[in-house]
């Protein structure tokens, strides 16, 4: 029996697809079979971030509505093979599903995969409603930034009302020499704010742009900071224990030296 | 190079803690307005705790969380009618 997880954050454009898109490409890595949903009906973008956009034929509200069978929706990813999406439509609005099918929809996806993970809307209304009906764990992403914080306390209080109680905390877009320059909330200070666990940190970066750009996830990515920060997100998800990266070394030419000819 | 200077002669405290106090104001209001009910159910627990001491009109009683400034209060108005007898 698989494990639902919704991911959601209440602002727009602060990373909820890039890090769905990240924790399934990861999780599949590990060998788990996987299912993303992208529940945000009339503009869907998951596909378009795993670089799956051509190959869609059917899509969520087509299973939702008895026109074809889950397994025809859903579509398999070019290089993971435990990867799978279920995309959302593009035609209709939020009202074309409901909370009820949803919980349906997850319960059979739950016999079949490991993960589910559904990437939510932004906003409070409907489609955030049916993202989480079905849903037994949240992850709440935010950025260091007043607007998306005050967003995602409120989402936190939304959750918990519904019994997604301890939602788990991705901050993503940390700027460490801002943060170490007093001009961006810290890590702690989100925390202290929010009061909820943190599931990881993802730092601002260039190769975050460069991967989606091309259909990628940089979660594959061996070498960039941010593919190695969702690579312990998803290491925690499945229970393992990893320290939260350190981004405050700043790392000069000498101490790279010094670590490329192994003293220290 | 005008950054290090800044810091050098001491510029106020760095953005971030203004952006924290304004949050922790700001949710102040959010939180208390996510929940209704929770500000009723104070209520009628302080009704409760304060019949034992005092006749009181419950229904000239207001809770209300005010802010002003830079602080938060609750404020609670509470008309007395008399006080009970010591037994």
């Amino acid at each position: 029996m698989g494990e639902i997880i919704v991911i959601t954050s209440g602002k727009g454009g602060v990373g909820k697809t890039t890090t769905t898109a990240n924790i399934g490409t990861g999780l599949a890595a590990m060998g788990h079979k996987v299912a993303l949903v992208d529940t945000d009906i009339g503009l869907r973008n998951l596909d378009v971030v795993l670089g799956l956009e051509n190959r869609i034929v059917y899509d969520l509200v087509d299973v939702t509505s008895g026109n074809c069978r889950l397994r025809q929706a859903l579509i398999r990813d070019k290089k993971l093979e435990g990867l799978h999406l279920l995309p959302a439509a593009q035609t209709k609005d939020k009202t074309a599903i409901n909370p009820e099918q949803m919980r349906q929809l997850c319960s059979d996806l739950k016999k079949e995969f490991d993960y589910i993970i559904i990437d939510c809307p932004a906003g409070i209304e409907q489609g955030f409603r049916n993202a989480i009906a079905g849903a037994e764990k949240a992850i709440v992403v935010t950025t260091p930034e007043v607007s998306a914080v005050r967003d995602a306390d409120r989402i936190i209080g939304l959750l918990e009302a519904v019994e997604l109680r301890e939602p788990k905390l991705i901050i993503n877009r940390i700027r460490p020499k801002m943060v170490r320059q007093g001009d961006m909330m810290s890590i702690e200070d989100i925390i202290d704010i929010l009061a909820v666990d943190l599931l990881g940190v993802i730092p601002e970066d260039e190769m975050i742009v460069i991967t989606t750009n091309r259909g990628e996830s940089v979660v594959l990515d061996q070498n960039s900071r941010s593919g190695q920060a969702y690579r312990n997100i998803v290491r925690r998800l499945t229970g393992e224990e990893v320290p939260v990266l350190n981004f405050d070394e700043n790392e000069g030419f000498f101490k790279k030296l010094k670590k490329m000819i192994g003293i220290k | 190079m005008l950054e290090f200077l800044a810091r050098l002669f001491g510029r106020d405290s760095g953005s971030k803690n203004v952006a924290k106090e304004r949050l922790r104001l700001v949710l102040v209001h959010d939180r208390s307005s996510v929940s209704p009910q929770l500000l009723e159910t104070l209520k009628a627990e302080m009704i409760q705790v304060i019949s034992n001491y005092m006749d009181i009109d419950e229904q000239g009683l207001e809770v209300n969380l005010d802010s002003s400034g830079n602080s938060v209060a609750l404020v609670a108005n509470i008309p007395v009618r008399g006080m009970k007898r010591k037994s």
